[in-house]
């Protein structure tokens, strides 16, 4: 039996059943990662200290793969970037917290786009992580690092953040489930920002069972999170029902763009096949305003970024560098010379562009206008929502593509987060799980997306796909 | 030489106060909200701005901003929200201050100020909640700054008039009842040398009867009420000179320089910083909603002005008495407790005593009457025995001391120092008497008329007792000796 090729809840009922303990699981991850992690390069850095084992009785006694944007006590989290080099935060996110208090084991720091900034995990300043099924290719991003370690089995699961896609395309990148919960679901304190009104934690796992499992765990209200909602969290494994029978599932036309990729529009269709055996009606809805959400998406999370990006000035923690010759003042400079050696090109990009659309004589134009949009989105999905239960879509237009191949043309990388951004500009829950591969093996995502706090809903839809298929058993083939 | 144009100028000017309220903790965090503690004692992972971090209302700060809104006649916006203010400086650790900017808790209120005895209204434009900085401290041995963020996050609440006062003093009288009646309502220390208060102005010229605004300059770094009238009056100097030259006046934002009496540019509006606001996403919007003005409309206090009046009314006190008064509402209520005590001493003398010797005891001890163990009845007691004549005036001033500082009864007081009033006749005389010996010139002036002299006499008498005797009693002695009145 190999542990570490195991789901959560797999584990759970074997450590229960105490045929195995959460040292031998914690023993058959870390040994995959040793294996592994020279090809794939899924952490920034291996936890070498965590406890090897959880107390008797913990909850969730499972290793688990932190983003490295989640805060660490004592434990160095860079958001992949040279800017946060040894910064060790003094306290625990809340989900860290309450991942440690059931005694999750905490493996490592999971790459990413530095700042979460990217959907190929290519702007990490620590080296790009490759997908585990063809290690020449992107593993998707910005959650690149988590999604990888759980396809790879470098964790039984992991936590990323999304702001614009950043959990579901790399779950659908890598063959892996991937939940985006509500907006104000999961506390954000401790999630360091990069864009406040978009950024939300959620679950990659194996299987939708943990994506229940995981969510249940990490969500609710949090008093040190403004934004996090106080409404109850329910048993969400009791929404694992194989029944969508009578459902309404949403098809919205504008989704359906050229440039998809005849592979991931065939597996689409495919799986509405399966929906409709299980008894789901579809119909077609129109999401109108979908043609401005890349832009909208582009001017919010980018002025959010710009200001969320400006305490890393060298004052106080991370990086601080400080040139040879003055050239203005000695703090103009220091300011300068940290953020131009500690930022990346993306990085400089989005806070360039941020500044610009928060700028005097620009805000009504560009921020403003934008959260009109950005309303306007979110009437477009109220209303269809007042026609079907859940909507449909392929995750990403394309399967992963080759490492190198958009980093020169960043536009290009903006679009393969097309089918996930509304989501974000709406705050609604929306899951990636697997529906096929390509013909170059490649796993191909199916999205759903359903009201707010409607994540039971989003459960009972995707249990029943997979209960339906088994595009999740697949293991990735890497050497 | 340029002939000289003598045109009449009316100044305009318009401030900006920003208020340090004195919650227990700091606005977005749960940091002691303290004054003079050990530098970054003081800090969280929150208010240092560290990366993950998110703040959170504290909701005293937003009750006391509507008792604010309330005394100051605002309307409180029934939706409110925060913004950031975007700029980089080392004592702001997130490289913005959360602020509000287009929908600030308070608007269109209005304070009165007596200005040159004439009531005043002044219009205020807004006021709004944000968070203060740090405190940047340059050590020249260290050839380095430190910074210290005990003070980030202290709640602060920036109170903006419009441009309705028209002289130093009124700006001076503005922030005078605008001091008073937060102290009042007990929002913040209000201490400018602590920095708890905190003025800036704004100032141009106009011909006098336009009703177009001029150019204006925006002062800074004034560190007195004192402060902001001169320098307003330096300023507004330079303008007329300006002016009167024929030149224009620069929009820029000046510092006021205290030693040299100066102001001096610091920078230009072209330099202005642009600092990008923008809806704060960390703070939802927040609804201020009809139970939460009312539940701080009860807490409201009687505003000075209004307890002004009121004391006039009821105790038939003069004007100027009130208004001394209310400076200080412990002090007011400290009198209106001594004239209920109804022990038949008229409102005027309570007044008297406690403008006079309790202020002065009181000065002299930098306290305030509810800092010393001075009781209403001790208080009353004090000023009917002298009243009645069995203390001296000034052995009643002596007791005031003595009991404010042990506390013990008025009686108990004069037992152990021996200052009951001496007023029998036989020990009396004896002391005329010999007063009388001792001084025959002086007599003799009073035989031929000076009646005056008798003053003399009497404090001779008083000097023999240390003060003892009493005063009415010994002239009366003297007059019947020496004028068979």
């Amino acid at each position: 039996m190999n542990l570490h090729e195991l789901t959560a809840h797999e584990l759970l009922d074997l450590i229960k059943a105490k045929k195995t303990s959460s040292q031998d699981v914690y023993a058959a991850v870390k040994k995959q990662i040793q294996a592994k992690e020279p090809q794939v390069h899924a952490y920034v850095r291996v936890n070498e200290n965590a406890p090897m084992s959880s107390p008797p009785k913990a909850d969730f006694p499972i290793p688990i793969a932190i983003k490295d944007n989640m805060c660490i006590k004592g434990q160095e989290t860079t958001c992949a970037s040279a800017i946060l080099k040894g910064f060790k935060p003094p306290y625990d996110a809340t989900v860290v917290k309450k991942i440690k208090q059931s005694g999750g084991m905490i493996l490592g720091n999971a790459n990413m786009d530095e700042f979460a900034f990217g959907s190929s995990t290519e702007n990490s300043h620590f080296g790009v992580t490759r997908n585990p099924w063809n290690l020449a290719c992107v593993p998707g991003g910005s959650s690149g690092g988590s999604a990888a370690a759980v396809a790879a089995h470098e964790a039984i699961w992991a936590l990323g953040s999304d702001t614009g896609g950043s959990i579901r395309q790399p779950a659908a990148f890598c063959g892996v489930v991937g939940l985006k919960p509500t907006y104000g679901r999961v506390s954000r304190y401790g999630l360091i920002a990069f864009a406040s009104s978009l950024d939300q934690i959620g679950p990659i796992t194996k299987d939708v069972h943990d994506a229940a499992l995981l969510l249940k765990m990490i969500a609710g209200y949090d008093p040190m999170d403004s934004t996090s909602v106080d409404v109850p969290v329910p048993d969400y494994t009791r929404s694992l029902v194989n029944n969508v029978k009578n459902l309404k599932i949403g098809i919205p036309k504008e989704y359906f763009i050229e440039g998809i990729d005849p592979q991931v529009k065939q597996s689409l269709e495919k799986a509405i096949d399966v929906f409709k055996q299980c008894g789901a009606q579809f119909q077609q809805i129109s999401l109108p305003h979908t043609e401005y959400a890349i832009a909208t998406y582009y001017i919010t999370a980018t002025a959010e970024a710009s200001s969320n990006l400006a305490r890393y000035d060298g004052v106080r923690f991370g990086l601080r560098e400080i040139p040879g010759q003055t050239r203005k003042s000695p703090l103009i400079d220091m300011f300068e010379e940290t953020r131009d050696k500690g930022f990346g090109a993306e990085a400089k990009r989005r806070i360039m562009l941020g500044t610009y659309s928060l700028s005097a004589g620009y805000y009504d134009d560009y921020y403003l206008r934008g959260l009109k949009v950005r309303t306007l989105i979110k009437e477009d999905f109220d209303n269809a929502f007042h026609q079907c239960d859940a909507i449909l879509t392929p995750t990403a237009p394309t399967t992963a593509f080759k490492i190198g191949e958009k980093v020169s043309n960043p536009l290009d990388m903006y679009l393969s987060d097309i089918f996930t951004i509304s989501v974000n500009l709406a705050g609604l829950p929306a899951m990636s799980l697997p529906c096929g591969f390509s013909r170059e093996g490649l796993p191909i995502g199916l999205q759903i997306i359903t009201k707010p706090f409607a994540e039971e809903m989003l459960f009972r839809v995707a249990y029943t796909y997979e209960q339906n298929t088994d595009w999740h058993q697949r293991k990735a083939p890497i050497q | 030489m340029r002939p000289s144009i003598s045109i009449e100028f009316e100044p305009v000017i318009g401030l900006e106060v920003h208020l340090q309220l004195n919650t227990k903790t700091k606005i977005f965090c749960g940091c002691a909200n303290t004054f003079g503690r050990e530098p970054n004692s003081h800090t969280c992972p929150v208010c240092l701005g560290l990366p993950g971090t998110l703040p959170v209302l504290n909701k005293k700060a937003l009750e006391y901003a509507i008792k604010i809104a309330l005394a100051l006649h605002c309307e409180v916006n029934p939706l409110i929200k925060f913004d950031r203010k975007n700029y980089y400086y080392p004592d702001l650790p997130k490289g913005y201050q959360i602020s509000q900017y287009d929908l600030p808790i308070a608007q269109h209120g209005l304070l009165v100020i007596s200005s040159g005895g004439q009531a005043k209204k002044i219009r205020i434009r807004r006021g709004h909640l944000e968070e203060d900085a740090g405190k940047l401290i340059h050590d020249d041995s260290l050839g380095c700054s430190l910074v210290d963020y005990n003070r980030t996050g202290t709640p602060l609440m920036e109170i903006v008039t419009e441009p309705d006062l028209h002289s130093s003093q009124e700006a001076y009288d503005y922030l005078h009842i605008l001091k008073l009646t937060l102290q009042y309502l007990d929002v913040s220390d209000c201490d400018m040398e602590k920095g708890s208060l905190r003025c800036d102005a704004n100032v141009s010229l106009r011909e006098k009867g336009s009703t177009t605004l001029g150019t204006k300059t925006e002062l800074k770094n004034m560190n007195s009420f004192k402060a902001v009238k001169t320098a307003l009056d330096f300023e507004i100097r330079r303008h007329q000179e300006v002016l009167q030259n024929g030149e224009r006046v620069v929009q820029e934002t000046r510092l006021w320089n205290e030693t040299k009496g100066t102001t001096f540019s610091m920078r230009s509006k072209e330099e202005a910083h642009d600092y990008r606001y923008f809806p704060e996403p960390d703070l939802v919007p927040f609804v201020v909603d009809k139970k939460m003005i009312d539940a701080a409309r009860q807490t409201l206090p009687e505003m000075p002005d209004v307890k002004l009046q009121r004391l006039i009314r009821d105790y038939q006190i003069p004007d100027y008495d009130a208004g001394i008064l209310i400076q200080d509402p412990a002090l007011a209520d400290f009198f209106e407790q001594c004239a209920k005590a109804n022990k038949g001493i008229e409102s005027k003398k309570i007044c008297n005593w406690i403008q006079g010797a309790l202020l002065q005891e009181l000065n002299a001890r930098k306290k305030s009457v509810t800092t010393i163990s001075l009781t209403v009845q001790n208080f009353t007691d004090l000023i009917l025995k002298v009243e009645n004549g069995a203390l001296s005036n000034l052995a009643g001033k002596d007791v005031l001391k003595y009991i404010i500082d042990s506390g013990k009864s008025v009686d108990a007081v004069i037992q152990e120092k021996g200052l009951a009033q001496v007023s029998d006749d036989q020990t009396l005389d004896g002391i005329v008497e010999n007063v009388i010996k001792e001084n025959e010139k002086v007599v003799q002036q009073v035989k031929e008329g000076k009646a005056s002299a008798i003053g003399f006499l009497v404090g001779q008498a008083m000097k023999k007792t240390e003060g003892k005797a009493n005063p009415k009693k010994i002239g009366d002695l003297f007059r019947r000796r020496l004028l068979n009145e």
